[in-house]
């Protein structure tokens, strides 16, 4: 885990020069330094129990059954989202469009099955297939005509939110029956079905970001395009695939939605915020958002904080609306402590001797500075 | 302008050659900077005008073009506040829940009591300033990235006013507060009325335009362009910055004390503004990344996004599918900047020979795929 996020593309042999040489780069502190993939498991840890403090204190009890359940189900939706963000993310792109291909996928899903369950696997078919070719548009975009994911996102996410707001008003369709019950499902009425989902997803991500050519042009691209360009790395491809994958964990979170709300909504995702939502949850989980560092495994970690502090929320009864600035000053907070760290740790590429600059970083410092 | 000439002065003012920007009659340089990004948008908002008054011929007439000028003001200003902190490499997206916050401000302290006007404007400012501050230290001292500073603050400032005002309109600030946004003056010649935010609009771009020729936007275009050379340069960085996102806030509520004027006090006045303005900003021609980019493209590009607003209502087309038309034009404009800007950047023909081997490349060529891959 540890060696993911320290180094980036890394390659499976490394040979032992190499290997001593990282770890004279490493500083070398009174105390020992954490990666931001601990650390970010350690503010969980922190989170959970705090939260299991101030739900006892309601005379609740966090642990429960039905509690549980109720986080991993939580989990499942933006999670499924933000593991195709932090690709995106990863990729040195972003996606702006989440929330609209998210409610795009539920009224398009529910107006397909119509309620039967005979026309389930054609109604997910068509919705992951309508996913992934938005997906597509948006790499194609990002990575033939140059333009930048933020414009490229938001401009599709424009597209559909005017498509959904002229044909769809109020909800439409209905989810089959089946799919309602997975999302009532799940192992030993702890652990959803959804997020035994959502966990096969970030392995298989995980994996192909460990293990496979792609994944590893992924992080060369994220890292420096031109870079890997020049390496003779195909950059068009790992972008196109990573939006294309994005969209389409979007459009399985909808499916998840769907099996729990039952009917198509056009302005689910809006109104779940997850463009930005998810963005803040990998960033929380130590990605750079410059792109080129950082895993799926903190992403889920910054997923979880999220769930457990809305449960609480909800368990304490806080006002929505005071939600929102509970969520504002943890994201900041919670980055703030090892944002700098994650970025001033990161070991030289090219032996010790190139000089530390002391600048100030930030989103733009840490892409040009660090990848220079 | 300014920002073309000083970015590419600052490349080469070592060598002593004459810049191809700053060479040949006026009219070759406007004819060389239109067709960079930041000078199509011009051209752009001028085919625009063009169609709108092909679809309603009454709109040219100068009292309703300064009208339609006041109702832009907003956004404008907004823009350009947005300029400041995106040439400088980061982000605002907290501008919304800025103008938020100014508007239910107003609405709930000054009330109908005449004397408070001036208090409250004071008091908008500052917390408008500390807003700026707090997002400008945040970004540059923790180092947490922009993005997601301001959208915590985005969420923190938003969450708070509707808690405090219950998510419902509260509030109504006296006339006289009103009039600064919705007020004219009257009986001008030629124009008829002279809407109050037109003169601020003027006032706040002469100011903005002032700002970038001074030492501090030349030194913000160099700090987005290159952070680290800017800071070996001898700039402060971190100041820089966060002064960068301070202008922002401080746009972000002049366009909050307009809007009281337009619109009711509501806390939902403002959503979205911080969209609206990066994709104003990116019309503009100026580059997501920083660096490039001037400031008067960023305003440029906000009233041609108001043009296309009132061309698609004048042809009738439903309102539900603004954002689409809003987003093809979006990413079209980007695609075609992207060309652009490269095309324009290219070492011209009148330059020496020995250009490619200079030692002090111009931004384009040190990092050819800022308008895109990176951040």
């Amino acid at each position: 885990m540890s060696a993911t996020t320290d180094q980036i593309p890394e390659a499976p042999v490394e040979s032992q020069e190499s290997v001593r040489r990282r770890r004279a780069a490493r500083p070398k502190g009174p105390r020992k330094q954490l990666d931001s993939t601990t650390l970010i498991y350690l503010v969980l840890i922190v989170v959970v129990a705090a939260s299991a403090v101030l739900t006892g204190i309601e005379g609740r009890n966090f642990f429960s059954q039905g509690n549980v359940w109720a986080v991993l189900t939580a989990m499942s939706v933006l999670g499924l989202i933000a593991i195709g963000q932090t690709l995106v993310i990863l990729v040195g792109s972003l996606d702006l469009s989440v929330p609209y291909v998210v409610s795009l996928a539920t009224v398009i899903a529910a107006g397909g099955m119509m309620g039967l369950d005979s026309n389930i696997s054609a109604a997910v078919v068509n919705t992951l297939a309508l996913c992934a070719v938005i997906g597509l548009v948006m790499g194609l975009l990002v990575s033939l005509l140059h333009v930048h994911g933020f414009i490229a996102s938001l401009g599709i996410g424009l597209v559909v939110s005017g498509y959904l707001g002229t044909n769809y008003q109020g909800s439409h369709g209905a989810a089959a029956p089946d799919l309602r019950l997975l999302g009532r499902s799940g192992i030993a009425g702890w652990i959803p079905t959804a997020f035994i989902v959502l966990l096969v997803c970030a392995i298989l991500v995980t994996l192909m970001l460990r293990y496979t050519r792609l994944g590893h042009h992924v992080y060369a691209i994220g890292g420096n395009r031109d870079v890997a360009r020049m390496s003779g790395v195909r950059t068009a491809t790992p972008v196109i695939v990573a939006h294309v994958l994005c969209s389409v964990l979007a459009g399985m979170a909808a499916l998840l939605l769907l099996s729990r709300t039952g009917v198509g909504s056009p302005t689910i995702g809006s109104q779940g915020r997850y463009d930005l939502l998810s963005i803040a949850a990998v960033v929380l989980g130590g990605t750079l958002l410059a792109g080129g560092k950082g895993s799926v495994v903190g992403t889920i970690g910054g997923v979880a904080i999220f769930a457990v502090l809305d449960n609480v929320m909800g368990v304490m009864q806080v006002n929505p609306f005071l939600k929102d600035f509970v969520r504002g000053l943890v994201i900041v907070l919670a980055v703030a402590v090892y944002a700098r760290r994650s970025v001033v740790r990161r070991p030289p590429r090219f032996g010790a001797s190139r000089p530390v600059l002391p600048v100030p970083s930030s989103m733009g410092t840490s892409t040009k500075g660090d990848q220079a | 302008m300014s920002a073309t000439t000083s970015v590419t002065s600052s490349g080469s003012t070592t060598t002593g050659r004459t810049l191809p920007l700053t060479e040949g009659s006026v009219f070759q340089r406007i004819l060389r900077g239109a067709v960079t990004p930041g000078g199509a948008v011009f051209i752009l908002a001028a085919i625009l005008f063009v169609a709108v008054l092909t679809a309603n011929p009454s709109f040219g007439e100068p009292p309703q073009l300064i009208r339609f000028i006041g109702r832009t003001a907003p956004i404008v200003i907004a823009a350009m506040g947005q300029y400041y902190v995106i040439v400088s490499g980061e982000f605002d997206l907290s501008m919304g829940a800025v103008i938020a916050t100014q508007v239910v401000i107003a609405g709930n302290f000054i009330g109908e009591d005449e004397s408070r006007v001036l208090p409250a404007l004071v008091l908008m400012f500052v917390i408008g300033a500390v807003v700026g501050l707090i997002n400008g230290l945040a970004t540059t001292l923790l180092r947490v990235p922009s993005f997601i500073v301001t959208l915590g603050t985005m969420l923190a400032l938003g969450g708070l006013v509707r808690y405090m005002t219950g998510g419902a309109a509260t509030g109504n600030p006296v006339d006289s507060f009103r009039e600064i946004g919705r007020g004219t003056i009257d009986d001008v010649p030629v124009l008829e009325v002279l809407p109050y935010s037109v003169i601020i609009l003027v006032v706040v771009m002469a100011a903005g335009v002032w700002l970038m020729r001074s030492p501090f936007g030349r030194t913000i275009i160099a700090t987005g362009d290159n952070p680290d050379a800017a800071a070996l340069a001898g700039a402060h960085v971190w100041w820089v910055k966060t002064r960068a996102f301070i202008l922002s806030s401080l746009s972000a509520t002049i366009a909050g004390i307009l809007l009281v004027g337009y619109a009711g006090v509501h806390p939902s006045v403002g959503a979205g503004y911080e969209f609206q303005a990066i994709t104003a900003v990116v019309l503009g021609g100026v580059v997501l990344g920083g660096g490039r980019g001037w400031l008067l493209s960023a305003a440029a590009g906000a009233f041609a996004l108001e043009l296309l607003f009132s061309f698609l209502n004048f042809q009738e087309i439903e309102s539900t599918w603004r954002p689409t038309v809003q987003g093809v034009i979006i990413i079209l404009a980007v695609a075609a900047a992207g060309r652009a800007w490269s095309l324009g950047r290219r070492p011209s023909r009148t330059s020496p020979p020995a250009a490619p081997a200079e030692p002090a490349p111009s931004p384009t060529s040190a990092r050819p795929g800022t308008e895109t891959g990176e951040n």
